[in-house]
C-alpha cells in the first residue's frame, strides 16, 4: 500500500475475535431483553425502567457515531485545530436539550416527540406532519450511517460493501425486533463504555512518550507540521456560514427523534434531567479525547501515511491504534468502531419504527384505538420494513459522498421538529395549522436550500456554479419555521388548543401522575 | 392558590432555562465568530503547544457541561421541592 505499513483491511483474527465477542454478548442481552419485552411500552420505552445514569450512557451511545469518532480524529490529524470546531458544535446542542426539551418531553409524551406536539392539538394532522419531519431526519441520518458503515467495514476488515450492509442490517434488526428498546438501550450502554474506554486507552498510549502531557504532544505536532496546526484554518471562512451551521448543530440535537425518544425510557423528569447531564459529560470528554487522538495520529503515524490509506483521513484513529498498540489493539478499536455503527443504526431504526407504528398506524389510521397485541405487531412489522429500507438506502447511495447528509439531518431537525416542539410546550396560542405549516416550511425550505447550494450543485452534480452560495441553510430555515408557525397560529386561532394549555403547563411540571383536573380550586 | 404557585414555579424555571440557553449560545457563537474573524488572535500561543483558540474551544465544551450541571443542581434543590409541594397539595384537593 504505497509503502505504508499497516494490516488495516486485511482480515485480522483479533478484530474478528473481538467482533464476535461483542456480537455474542449483545445477542445474549437481546435474548434476555426479548423475554422482558411483552408490551408496547417495553418495546418502545423499556417500560420506563432505565436509570438516569444508564440513560446517560445510552444517550451518549446513540450520539457518538463512528463518523464523529473517526471523522473528527481524521480532521484533526490532517488539519489540526479545525476538528475542534466540529467537536464544540456537536456538543452545544446538549445544554439546549437539557434546558428546553428533556423534562417537558418526558412529562407530556409516551413514545415519540409527536405525542408532545399532538397533546392539545388535532391529533391526526399533527401526527402526520411530525412523522414526516421525524422520518425525513431519520432517513438522511440512516443513509449517512449505512454508507459510512459499508465503506468503513470494507476498509477495516476487507469485507465487501454489500456484505457489510447485510451484516449491519441483520444484526441491528435482531436487536430491535426481538429486544426492542431494552436491548437497544443495553447495546448503546455497552457501546458507549467500549468507545469511551477504547478512545481513552488509545489517548493514554499515544501520550506515554510525551510524559502524559497533551501539550507536549501538540507542540510536537506544531514542530512537525508548522504552528498553523494549532490555529483556525480553512474550515470556517465566512461568519455567515459558521453561524448558520452553528444554529443547525445547536438546535438540531433537540430535534433528533432517536435522541428525544430516549427520554421516555426513564421513570420521571428528574431522571431525564440527570441523564442529559451525564450524557453531556461523556460526550464532551469523548470529543476532547478525540482531539488528542487526531494529534496523536499526525505525530505517531504521520499525515502522508494517513492520507495514503484514506484520502479523507478517516482511518487516522485506527492507524494510531496499530502504531501505539500493535495489531491486537487495532483489532479491538476496529471492533469498537463497528459496534458504534451498529448501535447508532439500531437507535435510528427503533425511532423510525415508533413514528411509523405509533404515530401513523395507531395515531392516524386507527384513530388511537388499537389493542396492545396489534400495536406490538405493527411496531415489529415497521422495524422489519425500516431495516430493509436502511439496507436499500445503503445500496442506493453506494459510492456517493454522503458526508453532507448528517448536516442535512441536523438542519431539518433544527428547522422543523425543534421549533414545533418548543412552540407547543411554551406558547399558549400555538395551533394545529401553525404546527403543520411550521414543519412543512422547515422541511421543504431546508431541502430546497440544500439542493440549490454548492454542496449539491457543484460537489455532487458537478455544475460550474450553484444557484445559491449558502452551504448551510440553518440561518434562513430555523427562523422561517418559527415565523411561519407563529404567523399561521395568529391568523387562524384555535380556542380549544388554547384552552387546553393550562393542562399542558400543569402536566409539563407536575408529571403524568397529576393530570386529573383538580377538584377544588 | 395552587394555579398561582404553579405559574410562579413555571416562570422561575423559564427564567433559568432561557438564561442558561442564552449563556450557552453566547459562549458558542462567540467562539465561532472569533474563529471566523479573529484567526491570528486565536492562533496566538499561550504556552508551547496551546493556542488561545484551543483553550477557548475546550472551555466552551467544559462550560456547556457546567451550565447543564448548574441547571440540574438548581432543579434538584429548588424546582423539585416546589413541584412536589404543589403536587402534594393538589392530591389533597388543593388550596389548604
Amino acid at each position: 500500500m504505497n509503502g505504508v505499513q499497516t494490516s488495516l483491511g486485511e482480515t485480522s483474527g483479533t478484530a474478528i475475535a473481538f467482533f464476535l465477542v461483542f456480537i455474542s454478548a449483545t445477542l445474549a442481552i437481546t435474548g434476555w431483553a426479548a423475554r422482558k419485552t411483552k408490551t408496547t411500552s417495553e418495546f418502545f420505552a423499556a417500560g420506563g425502567n432505565v436509570s438516569g445514569l444508564q440513560n446517560g450512557f445510552a444517550l451518549a451511545g446513540d450520539y457518538m457515531s463512528a463518523a464523529s469518532f473517526l471523522g473528527i480524529a481524521g480532521l484533526v490529524a490532517t488539519s489540526g485545530f479545525d476538528g475542534l470546531i466540529y467537536s464544540v458544535g456537536w456538543l452545544v446542542g446538549w445544554p439546549v436539550v437539557t434546558f428546553l426539551i428533556a423534562e417537558p418531553l418526558r412529562n407530556l409524551g409516551k413514545y415519540t416527540f409527536a405525542d408532545v406536539v399532538a397533546y392539545r392539538l388535532k391529533k391526526k394532522p399533527v401526527r402526520i406532519a411530525s412523522a414526516i419531519g421525524g422520518l425525513t431526519v431519520i432517513s438522511f441520518y440512516l443513509i449517512a450511517q449505512m454508507v459510512g458503515a459499508g465503506n468503513l467495514i470494507k476498509m477495516m476488515f476487507g469485507l465487501q460493501y454489500e456484505t457489510a450492509l447485510l451484516i449491519v442490517g441483520t444484526v441491528m434488526l435482531l436487536y430491535v425486533l426481538f429486544g426492542g428498546m431494552i436491548a437497544t438501550t443495553w447495546v448503546q450502554i455497552v457501546k458507549a463504555v467500549l468507545l469511551l474506554g477504547g478512545a481513552t486507552l488509545l489517548a493514554v498510549l499515544s501520550l506515554v512518550p510525551f510524559g502524559m502531557n497533551p501539550l507536549a504532544l501538540f507542540s510536537k505536532a506544531a514542530e512537525t507540521y508548522g504552528p498553523e496546526v494549532l490555529a483556525p484554518g480553512k474550515l470556517v471562512s465566512s461568519p455567515l456560514e459558521a453561524v448558520s451551521l452553528g444554529l443547525a448543530l445547536m438546535f438540531g440535537t433537540a430535534g433528533l427523534p432517536h435522541i428525544l425518544m430516549r427520554f421516555y425510557t426513564v421513570p420521571d423528569a428528574k431522571a431525564a434531567r440527570a441523564s442529559v447531564f451525564y450524557a453531556t459529560g461523556f460526550i464532551g470528554f469523548f470529543y476532547l479525547v478525540t482531539f488528542i487522538l487526531g494529534f496523536g495520529a499526525s505525530v505517531h503515524v504521520g499525515r502522508t501515511a494517513i492520507t495514503t490509506v484514506d484520502k479523507g483521513g478517516n482511518m487516522a484513529a485506527l492507524l494510531l491504534a496499530e502504531a501505539v498498540g500493535g495489531r491486537p489493539f487495532l483489532g479491538f478499536v476496529s471492533a469498537v468502531a463497528f459496534a458504534t455503527i451498529l448501535a447508532v443504526v439500531a437507535g435510528l431504526t427503533l425511532s423510525g419504527a415508533a413514528a411509523l407504528a405509533h404515530d401513523l398506524w395507531v395515531g392516524v389510521i386507527r384513530h388511537g384505538q388499537a389493542d396492545e397485541k396489534e400495536q406490538l405487531k405493527v411496531a415489529r412489522v415497521a422495524t422489519i420494513f425500516l431495516a430493509l429500507v436502511a439496507m436499500g438506502l445503503g445500496l442506493l447511495f453506494k459510492g456517493q459522498n454522503v458526508a453532507f447528509m448528517v448536516g442535512l439531518a441536523f438542519a431539518v431537525a433544527a428547522s422543523s421538529n425543534f421549533p414545533v416542539l418548543l412552540l407547543s410546550i411554551t406558547w399558549k396560542k400555538f395551533t394545529t395549522r401553525g404546527a403543520v405549516s411550521a414543519i412543512v416550511a422547515g422541511v421543504v425550505s431546508a431541502l430546497v436550500l440544500i439542493w440549490m447550494s454548492p454542496t449539491i450543485q457543484v460537489d455532487l452534480l458537478k455544475n460550474p456554479t450553484a444557484i445559491l452560495s449558502l452551504k448551510n441553510p440553518g440561518i434562513i430555515t430555523v427562523p422561517l419555521s418559527f415565523f411561519v408557525g407563529i404567523v399561521v397560529s395568529l391568523l387562524f386561532p384555535e380556542p380549544e388548543a388554547e384552552a387546553k394549555y393550562a393542562e399542558v403547563e400543569r402536566r409539563m411540571h407536575l408529571g403524568a401522575a397529576d393530570t386529573e383536573p383538580v377538584a377544588a380550586e | 392558590m395552587n394555579e398561582k404557585d404553579l405559574r410562579r414555579v413555571a416562570a422561575a424555571r423559564d427564567r433559568i432555562a432561557l438564561g442558561l440557553t442564552a449563556a450557552t449560545m453566547f459562549a458558542y457563537f462567540g467562539f465561532i465568530l472569533l474563529v471566523a474573524w479573529g484567526k491570528p488572535l486565536l492562533g496566538s500561543l499561550l504556552t508551547s503547544g496551546l493556542s488561545l483558540g484551543m483553550l477557548l474551544g475546550s472551555l466552551v465544551i467544559f462550560l456547556s457541561w457546567v451550565f447543564t450541571g448548574a441547571y440540574v443542581y438548581w432543579a434538584n434543590r429548588h424546582y423539585d421541592v416546589h413541584v412536589d409541594r404543589i403536587a402534594g397539595k393538589s392530591k389533597h384537593g388543593g388550596g389548604t
